[in-house]
């Protein structure tokens, strides 16, 4: 909403209060005023010019040379708008002038002529395009007759002035008029508000002569008014509504269409005026669509409608998408001589409806949306009759032809001080309540239960009884309301442990040396479904997307983290390591949804390129399996996992088939970690890259085993070492087991220290070294002991895995 | 004889004072005090000595013994201090050359902005309560008192699923689902962090993705004026004990009367500066004493119960605080972005 301060001063006197404080005070008491345009800041020397005499000039076809009358002397200047004429009067740029964004106008000599100054367009002095009429968009503006010549042409055009922009809540749909600001203004400083001059003349025809109404839905619409006004002529409106409507964001068109625009702005009444000549029957009448039936709007736009759209007809066919659009064949225009001028309240769903489903937004639309003041209508049609007379040289004709069906009561809210401070934590007096909705217009009586609180149709918001302790707050002023602790018991505070488990998991993961990353979680129809932990059932997907590029609820952290690999590599970042704790979501078959998805939490990470490059010492390592595997399993042992876990090899078909291996928590699956395949790096441009994904519910639901302190060695500890050999597709981790089985309880600690394939050894063959640390916490082992048992692990091996001890 | 013993004693300090090196000092030793050294070989002789001399040539011999070995150590000593000093001279580095680098990561701003929101109100004993990003229409809107047909839909065009099932738009159905689990008995102390989505295209200031972090406060007579207590208390903890709060009336469907809550600036310390466009004031937090309907729809007595909730931007926190200024960075994981923030 635009709200122009020197038109708000026409219903609440604010002239000692200013723009500025004006703006600050609807802020402070609820009505958000975004920014204030200033609609002349800088413009200087502008005038209202008689252009005299319009000649051609001499050296150029499409230049004329004007001799303009600026007040007390003339001017000669050149001018190239297609639209100049001897005998208008235009706006005068003197030399010297300055134009909005600092522009100055100086004498200049054009193809050899000489130009003192500039005749201006309304675009030049800073009015929007769209706001110009459409006469005047593609030259300069013509002031009508009366304007006086050499007066101040930003006066003429009542520029000097300031819109506030409202950024309005969807409560206050009062504030989308002027008047409604006005009620505001007045409530917040305790004084008037000064309503519009609504008399006319009344010819003694009757618009029941005219005109019949009959409306077959009254739920949607409760109250339809229809004046008919004879004998308008058709012409510009008058220069000060134009200005009041540009400063509103209307453009002007004619003065009937002007008119109902400028009451649509004053009270938040939409109206519509038909041409009665051209509608074709004497009846109008409100109903539904049918079905497939269409109609043409006044854009010239084709429309089908249905049942659910609601229509005003002739009795025939429809005339105007009820409080949307009006139709092109009863459209006023330049020929129109009767108008119907439809006053009506069209209840919010239905309007919302049609406007939703025809794609209209017009600014009647958007007030029957938000609620109209149902109680305003007929004096909102009495205001444009009266301007219709006025400025349109129309006759009104007797009455109005309504049907009414609207409630004859006004809401009523019983409250009382004790409950609004009791809501507040206050301390007002009944005094300061009941002054408070006094300076609202509120009706309000006291009675036994406290105060009896009377709604007006103004304010639609206003429902139950805390809306009347928000009413009161803001007016006494929310400064005022004390600072207090709540007086309940007080309650612990903590996370969850699954919570701390969460965050101890991403704080591991950043001490390890990976970065934390958010990435998007709708994603694209090619990105769900790759990476993923598993197959899933189905995936879920937006129905309306704003792009493909998110569409769809991501099914794995991967393809995204994959994403940020190569964004940080087309901008030479190729050392990369980051990780993301998120949610996943699984679908239903076929991709539809009957419940809420399951929404898996899920940790993925992405490595690439240097894990380790310390430069000046020369030393450097490239990420591998190793790395991502060992902050792997830090992160296990972090959360206490670690000896439940096993890494076997993978077969997941978008990883590196030897470099990539699925995690078992116990038996069941938890995760995958492995360099990606080679295909899938090309497929995504990136260099070799390293990724696992973690299931988090699965890891939570594992209660890790108590901790408990575990003796200090007293006795000396005896370590073997052994180099085995073995056939190359034995792994590690079975010797490993093999040598932890065969060790029983004295051995302590099996470290592997080395891995050895190459020319000293058999084709097909490997080596693996381990060291054995055998321990008895209770005494110091004897060498026969630790022999007999060193040798057992040795026989195991031979038998189990063929090892032989390297020579 | 004991003439020549005190010459050997002279010869042998004197070669002791020329040593150079440890090695040196060795053969000085093995020289004069060897086996087959001229002392050993002056005692020798000590057979053609009367019986009065031989004690006194002894004792010569061994105080020139002594005197020899006595040099050697302190000799020794002094080259092996100087050995040392050279050698620790050798190994001195460039104390400016950089050290090995212990490899961190860094947090997410906006993981760290709600973490510490989080623990702050952990601090005034409230709760974190996570629920589903995807919503039902029921959780979304009609529980929080946004009927199918009600205008503040407009302000959150969302992205549907299915008719009933979208992407939450604020994080506001998780108090609905945790007073359910209430069963109408407080108090309920909750903040809810998470993901929340809205039809808006991506630019610096929008985000069809971003988070929210929403609380709740309901028991038996909690005032407006407990609203302003508990957000001043939270305001001065996260931005700084020298902060005020403003209130300023605004519209949310699930609380009447609503409030939008502004925090004093502090850059300028309220008189007024780019950041908060000159008027002294940041606006951080919607907020209000949820609506009756919202509490009876829950489960909840609104006639017994009250209560405020409120909610806030991460990411507008996080831009406040680290003067960030342009929402895209959150979700770009430029290396270079995340990066800063190893100390959040
Ligand atoms: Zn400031």
């Amino acid at each position: 909403m635009l709200v122009s301060y020197q038109w708000l001063k026409d219903y609440v006197d604010i002239d000692d209060i200013g723009v500025e404080e004006t703006a600050e005070r609807l802020t402070r008491g609820g009505v958000e005023v975004d920014m204030l345009h200033p609609r002349s800041e800088g413009i200087q020397n502008v005038v209202v010019g008689y252009v005299e005499a319009c000649d051609p000039h001499p050296e150029a076809d499409k230049l004329r040379v004007c001799r303009v009358n600026t007040g007390g002397e003339t001017a000669s200047i050149v001018c190239g708008a297609p639209n100049i004429k001897a005998g208008q009067k235009v706006i005068t740029a003197k030399p010297g002038a300055v134009l909005p964004g600092g522009m100055k106008i100086e004498k200049t000599t054009l193809r050899g002529q000489e130009s003192e100054g500039m005749i201006c367009s309304l675009q030049e002095i800073g009015i929007e395009q769209k706001l110009v009429m459409k006469q005047f968009m593609d030259g300069i503006y013509v002031f009508p007759e009366n304007a006086e010549t050499g007066g101040d042409a930003i006066e003429e055009l009542a520029l000097r002035d300031t819109v506030l922009e409202l950024d309005l809540t969807p409560n206050r749909p009062d504030c989308l008029s002027m008047l409604g600001v006005a009620y505001e203004m007045a409530a917040l400083l305790d004084r008037d508000v000064i309503h519009p001059e609504t008399g006319h003349q009344e010819n003694s025809e009757s618009a029941s002569d005219y005109i019949s109404v009959q409306v077959d839905v009254p739920e949607d619409n409760p109250y339809y008014g229809a004046k008919v006004v004879k004998n308008i002529v058709i012409s510009a409106s008058p220069q000060w509504i134009q200005n009041r409507l540009t400063a509103a964001g209307i453009r002007p068109i004619n003065n009937v269409v002007d008119i109902t625009n400028y009451v649509l702005m004053e009270y938040g009444q939409p109206l519509h005026a038909f041409d009665l000549d051209k509608l074709g029957s004497s009846e109008i009448v409100v109903r539904r669509a049918q079905d497939g039936e269409s109609m043409t709007t006044l854009d010239e736009e084709e429309r089908t409608l249905s049942s659910e759209h609601m229509v005003i007809t002739n009795g025939k066919e429809p005339a105007a998408l009820a409080g949307v659009m009006g139709g092109a064949f009863s459209e006023v225009q330049e020929d129109t001589t009767t108008v119907l001028l439809e006053a009506a309240y069209f209840k919010p769903a239905r309007v919302r409806k049609t406007s939703r489903e025809t794609g209209i937004r017009s600014e009647s639309s958007i007030r029957f949306e938000k609620g109209i003041d149902s109680g305003r209508v007929e004096e909102a049609a009495e205001r444009a009759a009266a301007l219709l007379e006025k400025y349109a040289g129309g006759e009104v004709l007797q009455g109005t032809v309504e049907v009414d069906n609207r409630p004859a009561e006004n809401k009523k809210i019983q409250t009382s001080t004790a409950q609004l401070n009791r809501l507040l934590g206050m301390e007002m007096s009944a005094e300061e309540v009941l002054s408070i909705f006094r300076r609202l217009r509120l009706p309000a009586v006291e009675n036994n239960s406290g105060i009896m609180v009377e709604v007006p149709t103004r304010r639609p918001d206003l429902d139950i009884e805390v809306d009347l302790a928000e009413e009161a707050a803001r007016l006494y002023g929310y400064e005022y309301i004390p600072t207090t602790l709540p007086k309940g018991v007080t309650t612990p505070g903590f996370l969850t442990a699954d919570q701390r488990k969460r965050r101890r998991m991403r704080r591991y993961l950043e001490r390890a040396g990976l970065h934390e990353a958010l990435t998007y979680t709708l994603t694209s129809p090619s990105h769900s479904g790759r990476l993923q932990l598993q197959e899933l059932p189905g995936k879920v997907e937006v129905t309306m997307p704003m792009s493909e590029e998110r569409s769809t609820m991501r099914t794995s952290l991967l393809p995204q983290l994959l994403d940020t690999v190569q964004y940080n590599r087309n901008r030479q970042i190729t050392d990369a390591a980051v990780f993301e704790m998120g949610s996943i979501f699984i679908g239903e078959e076929g991709n539809t949804l009957t419940t809420q998805p399951q929404e898996k939490n899920v940790l993925a990470a992405a490595v690439t390129g240097w894990w380790d490059a310390h430069l000046w010492q020369g030393e450097k390592k490239k990420t591998d399996f190793f790395v991502v595997k060992g902050v792997l399993e830090g992160l296990f042992e972090e959360i206490g996992i670690f000896d439940h876990i096993e890494f076997i090899r993978s077969d997941h078909n978008e990883l590196h088939p030897g470099r990539s291996a699925d995690i078992y928590l116990d038996g069941k699956y938890a995760g995958f970690l492995g360099q990606m395949h080679p295909s899938v790096e090309k497929e995504w441009e990136i260099k070799e890259t390293y990724v696992f994904q973690l299931d988090v519910d699965l890891l939570l639901t594992f209660e890790a085993d108590p901790l408990f302190y575990e003796t200090v060695p007293r006795y000396p500890a005896v370590t073997r070492d052994i180099a085995l050999v073995v056939e190359e597709q034995v792994t590690a981790g079975e010797v490993r087991r093999v040598i932890a089985e065969a060790g029983g309880s004295l051995l302590h600690q099996v470290t592997l220290f080395d891995v050895y394939q190459g020319e000293k050894l058999e084709p097909g063959q490997k080596s693996l070294a381990f060291s054995l640390v055998y321990l008895d916490p209770e005494r110091t082992l004897t060498d026969e002991e630790v022999a007999e048992t060193h040798n057992h692990v040795l026989s195991e091996l031979q038998e189990k895995v063929k090892a032989s001890l390297r020579k | 004889m004991i003439d020549r013993l005190q010459e050997l004693g002279k010869e042998a300090i004197q070669e002791i004072r020329d040593a150079d090196s440890v090695k040196a000092l060795e053969s000085v030793r093995v020289k004069y005090l060897g086996k087959k050294g001229p002392i050993t070989e002056v005692l020798r002789g000590m057979g053609q000595l009367s019986e009065e001399e031989r004690p006194k040539v002894g004792q010569k011999a061994n105080e020139v013994r002594e005197e020899i070995q006595s040099k050697l150590e302190e000799k020794t000593a002094e080259l092996e201090e100087k050995a040392l000093e050279e050698k620790l001279k050798a190994e001195s580095v460039d104390v400016t050359l950089p050290g090995k680098e212990v490899k961190r990561g860094a947090r997410h701003p906006l993981t760290a902005v709600v973490e510490e929101i989080e623990d702050i109100f952990v601090g005034l004993g409230f709760q974190v309560t996570e629920g589903p990003e995807v919503e039902t229409d029921l959780y979304n809107f009609e529980k929080l008192n946004l009927p199918p047909e009600h205008p503040a839909r407009d302000m959150q065009d969302s992205f549907y699923v299915t008719t009933d099932m979208l992407l939450r738009t604020q994080t506001s159905p998780v108090q609905a689902r945790t007073m359910e689990k209430y069963e109408g008995q407080g108090p309920v102390k909750i903040v809810c962090p998470g993901k929340v989505y809205r039809r808006d295209d991506d630019d610096a200031t929008h985000s069809h993705q971003f988070m929210q972090i929403e609380g709740l406060y309901v028991d038996h007579n909690v005032r407006m004026s407990d609203l302003k207590g508990v957000l001043e208390a939270f305001v001065q903890k996260y931005f700084g004990a020298d902060r005020s709060i403003r209130l300023r009336p605004s519209f949310f469907p699930f609380t009447e009367p609503s409030v939008e809550v502004d925090v004093s600036c502090g850059i300028c310390g309220g008189h007024g500066c780019r950041l908060c466009k000159h008027t002294g004031w940041i606006e951080v937090l919607g907020s209000g004493m949820v609506h009756p309907r919202v509490l009876e729809m829950s489960g909840f007595d609104p006639d017994t119960y009250s209560g405020f909730a409120f909610g806030m931007g991460v990411e507008r926190f996080a831009m406040l605080k680290y003067g960030i200024d342009d929402i895209r960075h959150f979700y770009t994981n430029d290396i270079r972005f995340l990066n800063q923030f190893k100390r959040v």
